[in-house]
């Protein structure tokens, strides 16, 4: 299984995860849907996709959580027939970071992937460096996008 | 079954002197469901690489054409981890942490009983 980054110091992390809890994809990044780590995706649509679609669910769900005067749930868990989808968000000193992960329930279970997170979250704090404040310009956005896919897919 | 049948499941394993701690275990996530754990057991890591463990050997036992499993020891340098899985539907697994000196065969009848009990 290939993983790629655009930020390097999050491919250790990510492939110990992968390994370890025997997920089938997982992708890294901001609150904001920027990807910054990859494991198991092959087409760069589908990254987009379930960047900008796991960033929403956060978002949705921090503001349900805000709503009812709770703080932000610590992880979603949907599991279907034969997957289950895992998201959660960790703190590291580059800020949060959004995790996604996809598993076979046949070889992995929710217990597995929330252990290994836990471990992937330590290590993720530990190795990130410290945070740059970097203003981010709409005319940087899509060239910075079409950057970081060009890294994760190696094009 | 309720959480005092779950807690009287766990008491009849922790009762066997040597035993330092029982789980009620989901089979299927790898989480766990009741607990009678000592300080120091990492509980929720124990209950997911076991139900993992579970999972391998019921396809490894499969293969060899053995049936399914009905009670699994590992013995350790420093302890021993014993598991039974459930009977019935309910898919759980009934584990035990114990002492390297404990009596396996209590520990195992007791595990065979709280399986039992939690169907």
């Amino acid at each position: 299984m290939t993983a790629r980054a655009v930020e390097g110091w999050t491919l250790r992390p990510l492939t110990d995860f992968v390994r370890e809890a025997s997920v089938r994809l997982v992708l890294l990044m901001t609150p904001a849907g920027q990807v910054l780590a990859q494991s198991g995706f092959s087409r760069a649509v589908d990254v987009m996709s379930a960047a900008a679609l796991g960033a929403a669910i956060m978002a949705s769900t921090a503001e349900l959580a805000r709503q009812l005067r709770q703080a932000p749930f610590a992880a979603l868990n949907h599991q279907g027939q034969r997957h289950g989808i895992f998201l959660s968000s960790l703190a590291t000193d580059r800020g949060a970071v959004v995790v996604l992960a996809v598993y076979d329930l046949d070889v992995s279970s929710l217990g597995l992937v929330q252990l290994f997170f836990e471990q992937m979250a330590t290590d993720l704090q530990a190795a990130s460096p410290k945070a740059v404040s970097k203003q981010v310009l709409a005319a940087d956005f899509e060239r910075e996008l079409s950057e970081s896919l060009n890294t994760l897919f190696g094009r | 079954m309720t959480a005092a049948a779950f807690r009287h499941a766990l008491d009849l394993i922790t009762r066997v002197r040597g035993v330092r701690g029982a789980m009620l275990v989901s089979g299927d996530d790898g989480l766990v469901v009741a607990e009678q754990l000592m300080e120091g057991i990492k509980g929720t890591a124990v209950a997911a690489l076991a139900a993992s463990l579970a999972g391998r050997l019921r396809r490894a036992m499969e293969a060899a054409g053995v049936g399914i499993s009905v009670f699994w020891h590992l013995q350790a340098e420093q302890g021993a981890l014993l598991v039974v899985p459930g009977g019935g539907a309910s898919g759980l697994l009934i584990v035990a942490v114990a002492e390297p000196d404990v009596n396996i065969g209590l520990v195992r009848l007791e595990l065979l009983r709280a399986a039992e009990a939690v169907g």
